[in-house]
Order: C-alpha cells, then structure tokens, then sequence
C-alpha cells in the first residue's frame, strides 16, 4: 500500500485538483442533465416521467420555432463563415509574410470581444428606427427603411445578417496555416500542364484543405447551434412573435425564468444530440477521405 | 511594378472587408465620444463633428462601471490563474507519468468536449445552490475552474518535451514536485501564455453563466451589467455604447499586446469562438 503511495501518490497529486473540478462541475452534472431531462422537475424537485419531456417540445410550437431558427441561422451563418474564410484565407497567402500578418490580426481583431458588445453595436445597427444606420445606409440606395428587429419577417435575418458580416478570423489564420504547409510540387506540375491561378485554387488547394474546412465546419455548427446573446441583446430575448427565438435562448427562459428546469434539460439534451450527430458525420467524412 | 498592380485589387478587397468587420467597433467608440443629440440624428454621422466626454461622465456617475470592471477582472483572473497551475499539472501527470487509472481519467475527459455548456447549466445552478454557492464570487469562479481545454493544450505541449531531462532530474535528486515546478513550468512557459490569453478572455466575455448564478447587481462581471444598461423600450444608447466600450478596451490592449499568442494559440488550441 505504502509502496503504491510512493509510486504513483505523485500522479494523484498532480491530476487530481484538476480531476475533482472536472467531476463535480462537468462529469456529474452532464448526467445529471440527462436524467433531469426524464423528470418533471419544477422549482422544487420532480419525479420520473420517462420521454414526457421530448413528447412535449415535439408538439410544442414555440420549441419547433426555435429549433427552426437555430438551423436555419447555423445553416446560412456556417455556409458564410467558412466560405468567407477560405476565400481571405486564400487571397492572403501569396502576399508577402508582413501583409500575412498584418491581415489576421486586422480579421481577428473584431473577434476578442465578447458577443455581447457586438450585439449591442448591431442592435443600434438594425434598429427600427429610420436614423438606423443600416436602414440610413440602404436609404442611400432606394431601399427601406426597414422594421428589422421591430418586425417578426426581418428580425432574424438581421440577427443573422450581423453574424454574417464579420470576417471569421479563427477561420482565416486555420486555412492560413494550411495552406502554407501544402505541398509546392503540385502546384508545379499544374504550372507545367498550364492551368491559371484559379484552376490551381479550385483543383489543388480547395480539396487539400478539406479536413481544415471539416473541422471548421463542426467548430462553427456548434458554436451556431449556441447562438444565444445575440438574440438576447438584439432582439430582447426572442423577438416579436418569437421571431428570433434559439434553443439556448428558450433554455434560459424556460429554466430561469418559469422555473421548468426538466423541459429545459431536455431541450439541452437536444442540443447535445445534434452536436453529437455533426460529430459523427465528420468524423465518418474524414475516414472516407482516408479510404480513397 | 507588375507585382504591386496585380496585388492591389487583393488588398483592396481585403482591407473593405477589414473596415466592414471592424465597422461595428469604430462605431461603438465614435458613438462613445459623440453628443447625444447626434446619437439618434438622421442621417447618422460616420465622421464625428463634434467630441465630447459626456457620456463617459454620465456612465461613470450613473452605473457601477468601476465595480463591474473590477469584478471582471478578479473573477477571469482568479479563475485564469488556477487554470494555469491546474492544467500543468494535469498535463504534466498525462503526459509523462504512469499511474492506474490515467486512460479511464483522460477517457472521461475526452467524452465530454462536445457536451455543449447549456447542458451542465441548469445541474451546476442545482450543485451551487446546495454548496450554498449562488449569487457568490466563488459560485462563478468554481465551475470556470472545470473546463477541460487547458488540460489538453498543456498535455499535448508537454509531451512534446525531452523525456531524458526529467530522468537526469530525477537522478540527480530533484524531487517529483522540483521536476514539476523546475523543469515541466519554465519549459511549458509558451503554452502557458497561450492558456493563460485564451482563459482570461473567455471569463473576460463570459455571459450565461454569471447571468444564471449572480443576483446582485454588486456582484456583476462587466457583460452582465451592460446587458441590464439595456431597456427594453427606451435605452440610453449613448451612455450603453460607451459602456461597451470601456468593456471592450482592455481586450483590444491584451490583443496588442499578445497578438502572437492568439494566432499561435488559434493554431494549436483551434477556434473557439
């Protein structure tokens, strides 16, 4: 016994500050989430009610609202970021290492601050109000002014409009490094054959990026799938008729504010799911990849 | 010459989608220092015509700001600091050593990285409520203490590190604890500047969770109460916007200051937001 302290007592000392947090704050409470999901549990306690809960969101309007919103913001959001990404990306490398530079900084810039300033910038933004700045803006050209946030048909898209236009910087400085690391012979022996600088973009450097643009593809889908204080700060937590209402956005409502902490659980576990099921279709795409 | 006229179309491609994704915080400092009749004028001023400090009077008179910012600071810098006195340890342990129970541990570890946070949410609002822990500084620095990147960028670094520096170590007479605190920390010093950019501006930004478990006001980070500046049918945007950003200046300064951590660390940690 003493002799085992000895040997490992270390190793126990080193993991297990680290360990114990994990348990208590992340490991327990994913289970208990699971099982609060089967409960009815209110403000006090609650009880096994089986799948109850998931009957409930299937036929709940307001969470199929939700659920709606959530994909279609990450679908449309994912599709821009990791576009716009590799096209910066891609436009960025043959400059010279100081332009490289220079530009992730400027493309990461905006991202150091938090959702919330930024949603509070594009509230003002997308105001209702004709002195908004983008109802000023499409002014210009003949168009509007719009409702936005005021309207439950345009409140979404401006959520979804201010995540589009910002630049993906973590996405441009990950393509960037792939990009860098490619092999030259390739491009070489396109060079020979005669192909232009597109053809070798679209026939060499688009599939060899592939597990970069995999991976961003799941990063940026789960981080869409928790959009949250955008919606909470733009559109006061939902939006007119629920307009702009996400899963997160319904799981803080419900939890915090009715108390129905089981319904809330299992919208979570939801989320977990597609989280997961993004998970396992990458993971599926890079073994394929592997195959041919 | 050829080069230079074939590259500036590129540029200018790239710097009009710097100024779009930049535009949101220009405007939030230019709205910091403008009146407020010209807050809500039409056509809105992109240029400012006039400067004035009003706002941040009005802000730094009206709101606790100060506190808030504070506040912040304490509770991303308590947390970042554990954060790299913990994982360095763990990722030493996982890294190098040998001791029942290491591949179960790191297995559990792994199978919780795509749990999204909102599931722990509402148990962990259960756990603190039982420790007694809401609406406390400790309630919302604990769980920050349980995420688990940290451990596998220190792991992933320190294995990385010459296995035959920790034996001649050993041999001559350092202890476990001196291998630890004399050889694996100065070693491991870029990753640890990487965890430690990476911590502080996730708990610098944190939301939901100080959202759920602070109730008084006194109590706030400084994202929190920004959002409560916000009304929901008359807000003062003025003084919300400066607001915003005070809170957004110390980020953009550890930005500069750090710049190449965050690159680096997007580059080994990945993107995480």
């Amino acid at each position: 016994m003493t002799a085992a302290l000895r040997r490992y007592g270390w190793s126990y000392v080193f993991v297990l500050p680290t360990f114990a947090l994990f348990v208590v704050f992340t490991l327990l409470p994913v289970v208990q989430g699971l099982a609060l999901s089967l409960q009815n549990a209110r403000v006090t306690g609650g009880e096994f009610i089986g799948i109850a809960n998931f009957v409930t969101l299937a036929e709940d309007p307001v969470f199929r609202q939700a659920l709606g919103n959530t994909i279609l913001y990450t679908t449309v959001v994912v599709a821009a970021q990791v576009t716009l990404a590799l096209v910066v990306a891609s436009l960025i490398q043959p400059l010279g290492a100081r332009s490289r530079v220079f530009y992730r900084a400027l493309f990461y810039l905006p991202l150091v601050n938090s959702a919330i300033l930024v949603a509070i910038v594009w509230r003002w933004i997308f105001n209702a109000n004709p002195f908004g700045l983008a109802n000023t803006a499409l002014g210009t050209i003949g168009l509007g002014p719009f409702l936005w946030i005021g309207s439950s048909d345009q409140a979404l898209i401006a959520v979804i409009l201010s995540a589009v236009l910002t630049i993906p910087g973590g996405g441009v400085v990950l393509y960037s490094a792939a990009i860098g690391s490619l092999p030259r012979e390739l491009y070489e022996a396109a060079e020979v054959e005669g192909a232009g600088p597109f053809a070798k973009w679209w026939h060499i450097t688009v599939p060899l990026l592939k597990p970069t643009t995999l991976y961003l593809l799941v990063v940026y889908t789960i981080l869409a799938f928790q959009v949250f204080e955008r919606v909470y700060i733009m559109t006061n937590g939902g939006g007119p008729n629920n307009a702009t209402i996400t899963i997160v956005q319904l799981i803080y409502s419900t939890a915090f504010q009715f108390g129905r902490y089981g319904l809330a659980s299992a919208m979570a576990v939801v989320l977990f799911v597609m989280a997961i099921a993004v998970a396992v279709v990458q993971f599926r795409a890079l073994r394929s990849d592997v195959e041919y | 010459m050829s080069s230079i006229s074939r590259r500036l179309p590129v540029h200018v491609v790239l710097l009009l989608a710097g100024v779009v994704s930049l535009f949101p915080l220009y405007w939030l400092f230019l709205t910091s220092v403008s009146p407020t009749q010209y807050v809500v004028r039409v056509p809105p001023e992109v240029v400012p015509r006039e400067l004035t400090v009003a706002n941040y009077q009005r802000l730094f008179e009206t709101t606790p700001i100060v506190r808030w910012l504070v506040n912040t600071v304490v509770i991303a810098g308590v947390i970042t600091a554990f954060h790299l006195l913990f994982d360095s340890m763990a990722g030493y342990a996982f890294a190098k050593r040998r001791f029942p129970g290491k591949d179960v541990m790191f297995w559990l570890i792994v199978s919780t990285l795509t749990v999204p946070a909102q599931v722990t949410l509402i148990p962990v609002f259960f756990i603190l409520r039982t420790l007694g822990l809401l609406d406390t500084y400790p309630g919302v620095i604990l769980p920050g203490l349980a995420d688990v990147f940290g451990i596998f960028l220190m792991k992933q670094y320190i294995q990385t590190l010459p296995t035959d520096l920790l034996h001649a170590a050993r041999v001559d007479g350092a202890s476990e604890w001196q291998v630890y605190r004399r050889i694996i920390l100065p070693l491991s010093r870029p990753a640890l500047a990487v965890l430690a950019i990476f911590t502080f501006q996730r708990y610098w930004n944190a939301f939901i969770f100080p959202l759920v478990i602070l109730r008084d006001p006194a109590k706030y980070p400084v994202q929190v109460g920004l959002a409560t500046l916000q009304g929901e049918f008359n807000t003062d945007y003025g003084m919300l916007m400066t607001g915003a950003a005070v809170a957004a200046l110390p980020m953009i300064a550890v930005f500069f200051a750090f710049q190449r951590q965050f690159i680096e660390g997007i580059r080994i940690g990945g993107v995480k937001g």
